[in-house]
Order: structure tokens, then C-alpha cells, then sequence
């Protein structure tokens, strides 16, 4: 069953794979891992999880202004995210770095934590039609 | 993905603008004065960072006054540092020259360049540059990223939006200290606290002294850099809705974070960089006494010959200080958990890149304690 929300288009593209969940913002400098794509800050919500080729879902990037060239780090070591998703609006440093990286990224999407429950959930982001979709939700 | 033609750099340069112009829902792009780019240093951009760069820069020139930020360690003085990671800077250098970027190597681009008239839109990546910018010089600038700034240099254009608008330069939250603002470690403790509170662009402090020293404005606006995504503060009387107070519980749950050592084996001093009151101050402080540790000084090229030309570099040397010019502490390859287990400064921002990115751990002490402690009389 497939369940669709709307949402922004900040970057086109489309992307799948597996939710991974978070409330917390993430400094892209400080805290990943741009080899593996693993988090590597202990004290965040998702560490030791790995953005590569899942659909993240965060509330934005803070911290170093440096952070856009991590994102595009990860993409050239095939670390990147498959899409990313900014629960609240997408920040400058995410948005220039995805820009760059060709992830698609969109944001606000409606009732998010309602849509997207638990990392894990396989998400399709489709950018250029402004919608994400939940394509299982037995997990 | 560039190919380094004509016209691919500018396409590049667009698709970063309209992206972040998306994001930040602006209408229209607007001319910008200036742009100061982050990403300089090869620890903070990686092989993918030097190769971007190389592209770039064989099609596009910047269209406005642009200067950039430290790299990672000064050009002609011995380093221990391998020949790959001087190499690879030497890279960026070369392509930041090739872009046309006055080579300033500075994060304080504030004390050193003729500020425009309050007002004028900029495009600032650096975090506390920026914050610093807007809050305390009134100019108009986003909390930039190192590749937009750096697509505002080539286009000369930026979006606008968010905190180049007046609606967004008033906070809607205020943070209320609840503790004695003495020196610049007890504002980089609250802007660290304020960083990690506000989502907005904009936030206000309630009791803070009436202006600022730069010095404390600095390490205030390095640290809310550090921990968010807000890009400017006022000062006033806190007559907003929301009002959040950062008393010592506060202040005691962000020194167990970035204070991890009582003690230790260097001390840094500058990240921000150091300016020329700052190294008045720190002149005076040691005058006739001498440093019982390594103690290293990042520095911007043009503070360093001002202050040198002044006579403080001598009294400073004097004392047993090291001066490291074009750098600072930030992802500095020059401090290694190798040669140090732990580092002395009275940065937040040094403080949370120490711990994070150089794995080293952090005794946070104000600078004059730092030299009460540490420099005896000859």
C-alpha cells in the first residue's frame, strides 16, 4: 500500500530507501563520518547510524558553514543519502550542498511525524512532484 | 559533474543560488557588496572540496570583493604536517587565486576590511563573521554556506530573503541570562546555550552589558554559530512572548559538554582569530612574565604585520607566545592527538572542534586566567 503527503521542492530529483529518523539538527562538519556516512557524534540521536542511501529525515543542518562540502563529500564517496528530507523549512548549508550533490531534497512536508513513524520505513521522495511516499508500512 | 567549460561554473553557481532562494522563499536575487567564503582548509573540504575547487576555478571569476577564510597552517614556517596535506592546501590556494578571492585567510574579516554602510546586503559563509556581521556592524547578511557565499562571488547576487529583510531581524525569542556576564568565556558559554535553544534567525539577550567589547561580541557570536543555525542577536529588554532564561544549571550542562579537562598541555588562543585589541590585551597581560606552556596564537597576515609594526608581536614573543598567521583552531591539522592529550583555550568554538573533529580534550578557561595560571614573572 502506498500512502503520499505533499511537500516543498527545494532540489529535484527522486530518491528511495529507508527512513532514517531524527529530531535533532546535524552539524555536517563535526558530526558524520563523510567516508561511510556513519554519525559519529555520540551524544546525537542517531549515532553510529549511516545516511548512505537512506532518505533522511531531520529538522535542518547547524553549526559550520562548511558542512554544504560534507554533504558533497559523501556523494563523491557514494556515501550520500538516496533523498533528503527537512521536517521543518530547509536551511542554506543543506540546500547548496544537496544543490551541488544532485540528492533531491525537499521539506515541510505535511504532518510528518505522523506520515513518517519510525526509521526503517521505506520512503520515496519525488521532488519535482513536491510528494514523498510510503511505499510499506508493515515495519 | 563540472566540466569546466564557459558557462558551466555560472550554471553551478545558479543552481546553488536557486536552491537556497527555494529554501528560504525568496522572490528575487539582490546585488551583494561583499562575500566571504568557508572552506579553505583542507581538513574542513576534503579530496571532493579540492577537486570542486579545481574545476570551479578554471571558468569562473568572482564578480565582488570576495575574501575567504583560514586555511590549515601558515605557508614558510616548519610544520610537521605531511607533504599530501600541504600539497592538497597548496591546491585550494591556488584555486582560490585563480578565482580572483583576495587571499586574507581570515575569519575576522570584520576587524581587518572597511565595512560597508550599514545596511548593504553581503553574503557571508563563516558562521561567527556573519553573526557578527549583522548583529553588531548592521550589515545584511544570511547565515550563508560555504558554497553559496561562493556562488554569490561568482554572480555577485544573493536571494532575498530571511535576514536580509527587516521583518526577521527582530527575535521572537528572548534568552535572559541568570548568571555574571564577566568575561568573553561567560558569552561564549551563552551563545553556545543560545545557539542550541533558537530555530529562528534571530534571537534577543535580556541583560547583557549595554555595548559589547568586541572581544566578547566575538566569542558571543563565534559560539552561537557553533551550536545552530541562527545568524544574528540583539540586545535589549526582552519584551518578547517567549522568554527562556540561561541560569547556572544552563551554564553547568555546556561546560560538562566542552570542558573535558581540568588542565592541559597547549594553549590556543583564536578561533575567532585573534584581532589587534585582543593582542593589546594579552601584551599587557604579559608583560614582563613568561608563558609556562606552549601557548600558539592564530592570527590573520594583516593583524600580525599591524601588530607587529605596534611592537606587540615582540613583547608577546618575548613572553614565550608562538604566532601562527593564515590559520586558526578550527579542524587545525597543527594540533594532533598524537603530540597533545589536551588543550587549553577560552573558545567555545575551538573548544567544540577540539573535542569533535581533533578528538582532543578541552580546559576552558578565560584568557586571564589562562595567564594568571600559566605565565610567571621572569
Amino acid at each position: 500500500m502506498t500512502k503520499c503527503i505533499k511537500c516543498r521542492k527545494i532540489v529535484g530529483g527522486s530518491g528511495i530507501g529507508n527512513a532514517l529518523l531524527t529530531e535533532e539538527r546535524i552539524n555536517f562538519l563535526s558530526m558524520i563520518d563523510t567516508q561511510n556516512g556513519i554519525i559519529k557524534d555520540q551524544h546525537h540521536q542517531i549515532f553510529g547510524s549511516s545516511v548512505k542511501g537512506a532518505v533522511l529525515v531531520f529538522p535542518g543542518a547547524i553549526g559550520s558553514s562548511v558542512g554544504a562540502y560534507a554533504i558533497y563529500s559523501l556523494k563523491v564517496n557514494a556515501a550520500a543519502p538516496a533523498a533528503i528530507i527537512c521536517s521543518d523549512k530547509a536551511d542554506i548549508t543543506t540546500a547548496s550542498g544537496c544543490a551541488i550533490s544532485n540528492i533531491p531534497l525537499v521539506d515541510m512536508p505535511e504532518n510528518p511525524s505522523f506520515f513518517i513513524r519510525t526509521s526503517g520505513m521505506e520512503v520515496k521522495v519525488d521532488a519535482d512532484s513536491k510528494m514523498v511516499c510510503v511505499t510499506n508500512q508493515t515495519v | 559533474m563540472l566540466k569546466g567549460e564557459s558557462g558551466e561554473s555560472l550554471a553551478v553557481a545558479y543552481r546553488i543560488l536557486l536552491a537556497i532562494g527555494e529554501a528560504t522563499e525568496a522572490e528575487r536575487l539582490i546585488p551583494v557588496k561583499w562575500a566571504h567564503i568557508s572552506g579553505v582548509n583542507y581538513n574542513t573540504i576534503g579530496d571532493s572540496g579540492v577537486d570542486f575547487l579545481e574545476q570551479i576555478s578554471k571558468s569562473a571569476k568572482v564578480a565582488i570583493r570576495t575574501t575567504i577564510n583560514p586555511m590549515g597552517f601558515e605557508e614558510n614556517k616548519s610544520t610537521n604536517l605531511s607533504e599530501s596535506f600541504i600539497k592538497k592546501q597548496m591546491s585550494i590556494v591556488k584555486s582560490y587565486r585563480m578565482l580572483g578571492t583576495t587571499t586574507s585567510f581570515t575569519c575576522i574579516p570584520y576587524e581587518i576590511f572597511d565595512i560597508p554602510e550599514k545596511g548593504s546586503a553581503v553574503s557571508f559563509a563563516e558562521s561567527n563573521a556573519a553573526v557578527f556581521s549583522n548583529s553588531i556592524l548592521g550589515l545584511l547578511t544570511n547565515r550563508e554556506s560555504a558554497l553559496s557565499a561562493l556562488a554569490s562571488s561568482i554572480t555577485g547576487k544573493s536571494p532575498y530573503s530571511n535576514l536580509m529583510m527587516e521583518e526577521f531581524r527582530h527575535a521572537k525569542l528572548a534568552i535572559k541570562p541568570d548568571y555574571e556576564l564577566v568575561t568573553e568565556l561567560d558569552y561564549g558559554v551563552l551563545g553556545y546555550f543560545a545557539g542550541k535553544t533558537v530555530s529562528d534567525s534571530c534571537v534577543e539577550f535580556n541583560a547583557s552589558e549595554e555595548k559589547l567589547d568586541t572581544m566578547k561580541a566575538k566569542a558571543l557570536s563565534a559560539a552561537i554559530g557553533t551550536s545552530g543555525s541562527c545568524g544574528m542577536f540583539t540586545q535589549g529588554e526582552g519584551a518578547q512572548q517567549e522568554v527562556v532564561t540561561c541560569g547556572k544549571e544552563e551554564v553547568i550542562a555546556v561546560k560538562d559538554e566542552l570542558n573535558t579537562a581540568e588542565d592541559g598541555d597547549l594553549i590556543a588562543l583564536g578561533s575567532p582569530q585573534l584581532g589587534l585589541n585582543e593582542l593589546h590585551l594579552l601584551a599587557g597581560l604579559i608583560e614582563g612574565k613568561r608563558l609556562k606552556k606552549r601557548c600558539i596564537i592564530f592570527c590573520a597576515r594583516a593583524i600580525h604585520n599591524q601588530a607587529t609594526n605596534l611592537g606587540l608581536t615582540d613583547r608577546i614573543e618575548h613572553a614565550g607566545g608562538e604566532f601562527m598567521c593564515d590559520s586558526c583552531t578550527c579542524l587545525t591539522p597543527l594540533i594532533t592527538r598524537t603530540d597533545y592529550d589536551s588543550v587549553i583555550t577560552n573558545s567555545i568554538k575551538a573548544a567544540y572542534y577540539l573535542n569533535h573533529s581533533n578528538r582532543i580534550d578541552v580546559s576552558l578557561k578565560d584568557l586571564k586566567t589562562i595567564l594568571k595560571e600559566y605565565a610567571d614573572y621572569n
